[in-house]
């Protein structure tokens, strides 16, 4: 790990390591939210500010925690920002606020941040872990928005709110059918090209 | 009449997995095999019921009266962690059969999101205590069933001769749409 230069650091979140179609960690948030792409962003920039912050905290004061109560002083860290993060949507966006509902203090339970702090913040310097913290967050926005722009595309021939066409799309893909499937095939997809790569490459 | 209304919506209609997308984590984690997958839906009855009453009584009792609801997320987490240690710890020694049965999993379930994410609902909804408790029992009484139908699911599947790009997360994954989908027809059941 340590000999990961600061660039590295930063990219391995957003492809080679993509905390959703790769490692496949806070999934719920995923599927639970991306009816549209709009929504994916917010969510995606929400967990981007937790993760940041919350690794940059953890890699200041790791060597001041006791090694057996790390986690939950871990958790209590993250909760600490999910709840900021609550308050400033709840004041700044409301209508976001509002259609994302649940899933904004679900933050803290999601694996990705918990798992970054564990597996990198904990370990490394305080600004190799604000750039982790950053390429995660911008790999978990990309896949974010990824997914809600198909989704809102299929299912309500939309696009960030912008119509184009006049016309009703496949319902399905906006209800949690749709989420599971489009997730699935995304992933297929990933894995097969990368198989396709490494036989010619 | 009204708690058995909880309990259908929230067993079928609402499925907690399948329509609310929460607990996808052991959803796909846990399901590999019937028996972990049941083992795993055990543990969830258990201490969402326990963890739901808790944080009742802690957002009705100290964070309502001291006027700092804001501090929901944190003290739930908290509750939630602390009970899933006192848990594991009694059940080791009062039944440790069934310490036996569900302890590999309690770790887990601190960081498994229905166990929060039930705790808050149930403050939005304004539910009372027993609706509380009964919503609990619904949602991780669903939790179990999906998780449990979805691991028998996914049994076949190891054997099913698959595209290999397709084998295990992405055939799972849109084995779960269909499932998803068949709960779907349940909507207008209440």
């Amino acid at each position: 790990m340590a000999a990961l230069s600061n660039k590295e650091n930063f990219l391995k979140g957003i492809i080679r390591e993509n905390p959703v179609f790769v490692i496949l960690l806070g999934l719920c948030p995923t599927l639970g939210v991306t009816s549209s792409a709009i929504n994916g962003l917010g969510m995606g920039v929400a967990t981007l500010f937790v993760l940041v912050m919350s690794n940059l905290v953890i890699a200041l004061v790791k060597n001041l925690i006791p090694d057996k109560v790390r986690i939950p002083a871990f958790i209590v860290i993250i909760a600490s920002f999910v709840t900021v993060v609550q308050l400033l949507m709840a004041a700044y966006t409301p209508a976001l606020n509002e259609q994302l509902g649940i899933f904004i203090p679900l933050i803290v339970v999601n694996c990705i941040v918990l798992g970054r702090a564990e597996a990198f913040a904990s370990r490394n310097t305080v600004f190799a872990s604000i750039l982790d913290g950053l390429g995660m967050g911008v790999g978990f926005t990309f896949a974010l928005v990824l997914l809600g722009s198909i989704r809102e595309l299929l299912g309500s021939l939309s696009i960030f709110g912008w119509k184009l066409a006049e016309a009703d799309g496949m319902l399905v893909f906006v209800l949690a059918p749709g989420a599971f499937i489009t997730l699935g095939f995304i992933i297929a997809i990933m894995t097969w090209m990368k198989r396709k790569k490494s036989v010619n490459p | 009449m009204e708690y058995i209304v909880i309990i259908i919506s929230t067993i079928f209609i609402n499925n907690i997995v399948l329509a609310k997308f929460l607990g996808i984590c052991p959803f796909l984690g846990v399901s590999k095999n019937t028996s972990t997958a049941v083992g795993m839906g055990g543990a969830v009855i258990f201490v969402m019921t326990l963890s739901t009453i808790m944080t009742y009584l802690v957002q009705h009792y100290i964070l309502i009266p001291l006027n700092i609801a804001y501090l929901q997320t944190v003290m739930y987490i908290l509750v939630i962690a602390f009970l899933v240690q006192v848990v594991e710890i009694v059940l080791k020694k009062v039944s440790p059969d069934l310490y036996q049965a569900l302890g590999v999993y309690l770790p887990l379930i601190t960081t498994n999101c229905t166990i929060l994410g039930v705790a808050i609902l149930v403050i939005q909804n304004n539910y009372n205590l027993l609706e509380s408790v009964i919503f609990a029992i619904g949602n991780s009484v669903g939790f179990t069933l999906a998780i449990a139908m979805f691991s028998s699911l996914r049994e076949q599947l190891d054997t099913a001769d698959l595209p290999e790009y397709m084998q295990g997360i992405p055939a799972a994954l849109i084995t779960a749409s269909i499932l998803s989908m068949a709960f779907m027809g349940f909507a207008g059941l209440v």
